[in-house]
Formats: structure tokens, C-alpha cells, sequence
């Protein structure tokens, strides 16, 4: 059994709008057999803080073309992508890349 | 202060007709050389062919050492690096928001030429961001604007307008002649052009973007660092776009990352190298925060700079993403011509005081900055999560309207928002609401919206 993972999640560059506008979220994810990872988060947000319109923030199990995950400030494809194991106190960051000048 | 105004209309001039005399040069040199000027194929004679390359200064002059002094001391920097920027060209695609303050810190340090693309004109609404323009030149070409302000700030500079769209049947051709590309452009097509034409002519990019108050840059494609197709293979869906007149952005923003974007260049150029070269610098201005992100390698198995790529030449970028290579908003199509109304059907109906509620689905900020007075004022989002009490309200309104009329069946319900896009969602789903809610009522879309009011019916109704 996996203890309790808090983590900070934060979403930006506009991607927050389908949250309440709200940037920063301190989050726990309660326990549950199998340890907690990037793919386990994403079908937790979907349940927990997505509010409406899903398909602007997710595509099947990942996130949406257009939409970069940072783990502790670095790129996901670094850190192995949907299949990173969380770690307690992780930052976890949703950033929508931006077009306009 | 008449005379500003004057001297900034005749340099806007100088600079149009500046931009004639190099196109009609540019056709008698080809006639002359018996080619075809394909570079100005396909978008009239707005792209200059091939351009001479820089002169290869050995020492700077008096002048240059007097102008250019502050800088020179600083060992980072030198005779070396100056005279390495007096040898390099950099194309800025974009001469908008992030565009002026790139070009104008670059003219200012001395680079040896600027080409300036653009396919727009200055509006009135670009210049709290777009500080090279000014009120003078309105409707003249962003690329010929820009290229007139920044030859009176350094006259020693070379300025290439480009009047036009980057176009991809031109764009290879164009990013050869340079040595650093800055994507200051706007559009999402756009960006995976002049990404895929910097990563096909070998040419390092330095891309930033900004809208609302949050601001990003990065630099692609330098020495075997990822491009912009490694960080994101895949167009983003249209709908998720979103551009600065839909979302806004306050003009110091741009501002902000436009200077980050020309020290980078910069750095690029006289040989200092970059800092953002696998890093993504995130810039959140309410926050007063700066971010640098580590990014992904190069991928293998990028399309166009990985091991076997599958873009070898320039493709149809609109088709890629889906959308168009401008900033201008789109027009949905939503509802059939039956469930709309023209701005003019409408002021009849008003004229004719036909009892109906006209219901406004703007947010809240924009109903702050001008409204129609008899307006009933929910916003999209409210209706899309059908709030109760919302529609409690629309339901109470709309009963204090019928009782006007002798039991009127179908009673008429007018949406309207800016551009008449979010007024066509709404009316869908007042059309979808169980009759319970609100009885029943014949909601139909105002076309084109108070955008369309102001400009046909009322001019003293404020645009945005
Ligand atoms: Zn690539």
C-alpha cells in the first residue's frame, strides 16, 4: 500500500482557465495499491478539478497536443512521461505554450 | 505637436517609397541577369530576390567606436563580438508586440541588417504594445513602419522590409540569407513554418510568444539542440488557441520577452552563445516570476530534425494545423441562417419595439468596457455550466417581458456577443434546454455581434 503523496499541481499559460482561473493547487492523492504516477494524476484531475470541457486539457490518457508537463521544473520526456512514479512534494506543472506576439 | 507628427508621416513615406525603389531594383537587376525573380513569385514584388552579403569589416571606425562605446568595454563583448554583429543579419518574423522591442534593441546594438517581415498594417489597437509604430502610421505596413522608426534610431543598420506574409514557397529561401531567425510572430502555422525553414537551412531560432500576462521563450535549433516539432510534434487542436484580441495581453509583456528575445540574439550573434538553447524561460507577470525549464533533447524521431526525417520541404502549415496563418479571430458556423438576425433585422425590431429580451454572453470585463444599456447580461461560461441561478434570473426576465405581450407562445430570445461566435454556442444551448427552465422560448443570434453593431448601425458604440 502507497502512503498519501501530496503534491504541488500548477497549470499556466492560460491552461488554469479550466480550472477556476486558479494556478496553484496543494494536492493529496490518497493511498491506493499501486504507487501514484503521471497517468494515475491525469485521470485524478479529470475526476477531481476539471471542471468542465475535458477535451481541451486531455487526449485518451495523455494531455492534449500543445500542452507541456514539467516535473520539478524539468521537461516529462526526461522524467519518463506518463509512466513517472510521483514522489512526495513533487511539483507537478501544465503549462498551454502560447502563439501570440 | 504638429511637427512630430509631420516628420514621422514623411519618414513613413520615405520608407514606403524607399521599399518601391528596392522592389523596382530588385526586378531590373533580375531582368538584367536574365532570371526569373522567383523570390517575389507568388506575393507580388514585396520580397526583395537575393541579397548581397554583409561587407567583412576588419577594424570600426571612429564613429562606431564613439557609438558603440558602452558596450565595447564590456569584455563579454569586445571589438570581437561587435564586429561579429556588425557581420550578421537576423530575420524577425513579426514586427508586433515582440517584434519592436527585438528590432529596436538589435538596431540600436548595431547589427549589420534587419530583414522585417510582416503582412499587416499598424491599427490603432496594436500600439500599446507595438512601440514602434505610432498614431501616424496607421494603415501603413507593419514591416515598412518598423524599417522608418528604426532608421532614424541607427541609420548605419540595413533594413529589409518585408511587406507580406512568410510564405513556405519563399520562406527556405528567405532564412538562407540570414544568420539568426527571431519568431516574433503570432499565428500557430506560422511558427511551425519558419521552425521547419530555420531547421532546413541549418539556421538557429530564437522564439517568443506572448499573451495575456504570461510570456515564454526558447531557442531552437542551435547545435544540435531540439526544435520546435521535438517539443511539440503535434499542431494543438484550433479551439485551444487562443489569440491576443480574444485573450488580451498588456503591451509590457511582449515588451519583456521581445527584450529577452533580442539579448539572446544577440549573444547568438557575437558569439557569447545562447542561454535558452534546452531551456524554455517561462515569464509570469503577475507574479513578478521568471521560470527556466530544462527541456528534451533533440528526439530522434523528429520529423524534420530527427534521423530520418519525413519533412524534407516546405508543406501547406495552414493544412498542418487547421487554422489560419493570421491572428484574426475565427468565424464559426454553428447555427443555419434561420436562427440568426442581422444587426440590421435587429435595430428593426428595436425601431418596432417587438417585445423580446436581448441577452448579452460576454464575460463580465468586457460588458465593463461597453453595452447595450437594455441588455440582460449572463456570461457563456454560466450557461455552459447551466447555473440555476443564472437561469432563474433569465427565466424571471423573460416573464416580465411576456406579460407585455398577450401570452405570445414562442417568445423571442436575441443573443449577441463581440464577434457572434460565443452567441451562436449560446443560442445552441438555450435551444437544448428542457422547456421546463425557461418556457418557451425562439432564441435566435445576433450575426457578427456589437463588433457588427458599431461599425453598421451605431459608430458611437465603443470597438474592441
Ligand atoms: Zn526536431
Amino acid at each position: 500500500m502507497a502512503a498519501p503523496v501530496s503534491l504541488q499541481v500548477e497549470f499556466g499559460g492560460g491552461a488554469e482557465l479550466l480550472f477556476d482561473g486558479v494556478k496553484k493547487h496543494q494536492v493529496t492523492l490518497p493511498c491506493q495499491p499501486e504507487p501514484w504516477d503521471i497517468r494515475n494524476l491525469l485521470k485524478w484531475i479529470k475526476q477531481n478539478l476539471l471542471k468542465e470541457r475535458p477535451e481541451l486539457f486531455m487526449q485518451g490518457e495523455s494531455v492534449r497536443p500543445g500542452i507541456l508537463v514539467l516535473i520539478n521544473d524539468a521537461d516529462w520526456e526526461l522524467m519518463g512521461e506518463l509512466d513517472y512514479k510521483l514522489q512526495d512534494q513533487d511539483n507537478v506543472l501544465f503549462i498551454s505554450t502560447l502563439h501570440g506576439g | 505637436m504638429a511637427g512630430g507628427a509631420e516628420a514621422a508621416r514623411l519618414s513613413a513615406e520615405i520608407g514606403q517609397r524607399e521599399q518601391e525603389l528596392r522592389g523596382l531594383r530588385d526586378r531590373l537587376a533580375a531582368v538584367l541577369a536574365g532570371g526569373s525573380g522567383a523570390a517575389a513569385e507568388g506575393s507580388g514584388a514585396a520580397f526583395p530576390g537575393e541579397l548581397p552579403p554583409l561587407p567583412a569589416q576588419a577594424s570600426l571606425s571612429p564613429a562606431d567606436i564613439l557609438r558603440y562605446s558602452r558596450q565595447l568595454v564590456l569584455p563579454e563583448l569586445g571589438v570581437r563580438g561587435q564586429l561579429l554583429l556588425a557581420r550578421s543579419s537576423v530575420l524577425v518574423v513579426g514586427c508586433g508586440g515582440l517584434g519592436c522591442p527585438l528590432a529596436q534593441y538589435l538596431a540600436a546594438a548595431g547589427v549589420g541588417r534587419l530583414g522585417l517581415v510582416d503582412h499587416d498594417v499598424v491599427e490603432t489597437s496594436n500600439l500599446h504594445r507595438q512601440v514602434l509604430h505610432g498614431e501616424a502610421r496607421r494603415g501603413v505596413p507593419k514591416a515598412a513602419s518598423a524599417a522608418a522608426a528604426l532608421r532614424l534610431l541607427n541609420s548605419g543598420v540595413q533594413y529589409v522590409p518585408y511587406c507580406g506574409a512568410l510564405d513556405p514557397r519563399t520562406a527556405l529561401e528567405l532564412v538562407r540569407q540570414y544568420d539568426v531567425v527571431a519568431d516574433c510572430s503570432d499565428n500557430v502555422p506560422t511558427r511551425y513554418l519558419v521552425n521547419d525553414a530555420c531547421v532546413l537551412a541549418g539556421k538557429p531560432l530564437v522564439s517568443g510568444s506572448a499573451l495575456r500576462l504570461e510570456g515564454q521563450l526558447v531557442t531552437y535549433n542551435y547545435q544540435g539542440g531540439p526544435c520546435y516539432r521535438c517539443l511539440f510534434p503535434k499542431p494543438p487542436p484550433p479551439e485551444t488557441v487562443t489569440n491576443c484580441a480574444d485573450g488580451g495581453v498588456l503591451g509590457v509583456v511582449p515588451g519583456i520577452v521581445g527584450c529577452i528575445q533580442a539579448l539572446e540574439v544577440l549573444k547568438i550573434a557575437s558569439g557569447m552563445g545562447p542561454s535558452f538553447s534546452r531551456f524554455m524561460l517561462m515569464f509570469d507577470a503577475r507574479e513578478g516570476r521568471f521560470r527556466n525549464i530544462k527541456l528534451r533533447p533533440k528526439k530522434p524521431d523528429c520529423a524534420v530534425c530527427g534521423d530520418n526525417p519525413t519533412v524534407t520541404c516546405l508543406q501547406d502549415y495552414e493544412a498542418f494545423c487547421g487554422s489560419s496563418a493570421t491572428d484574426k479571430c475565427r468565424t464559426l458556423h454553428l447555427l443555419s441562417s434561420e436562427d440568426r438576425v442581422s444587426v440590421e433585422e435587429y435595430k428593426k425590431l428595436l425601431d418596432e419595439q417587438v417585445p423580446h429580451v436581448l441577452l448579452d454572453v460576454r464575460p463580465q470585463v468586457e460588458v465593463d468596457i461597453c453595452r447595450l444599456v437594455h441588455a440582460v447580461h449572463i456570461p457563456l461560461s454560466k450557461l455552459e455550466e447551466k447555473d440555476e441561478e443564472y437561469l432563474e434570473y433569465l427565466g424571471k426576465r423573460i416573464c416580465e417581458e411576456k406579460q407585455r405581450t398577450n401570452g405570445q407562445t414562442s417568445f423571442p430570445v436575441y443573443v449577441v456577443c463581440k464577434l457572434g461566435n460565443d452567441s451562436q454556442k449560446a443560442v445552441r444551448i438555450l435551444q437544448e434546454l428542457p422547456a421546463k427552465e425557461l418556457g418557451s422560448v425562439l432564441a435566435k443570434d445576433i450575426k457578427g455581434g456589437l463588433m457588427a453593431w458599431a461599425s453598421k448601425i451605431d459608430p458611437t458604440f465603443p470597438q474592441y
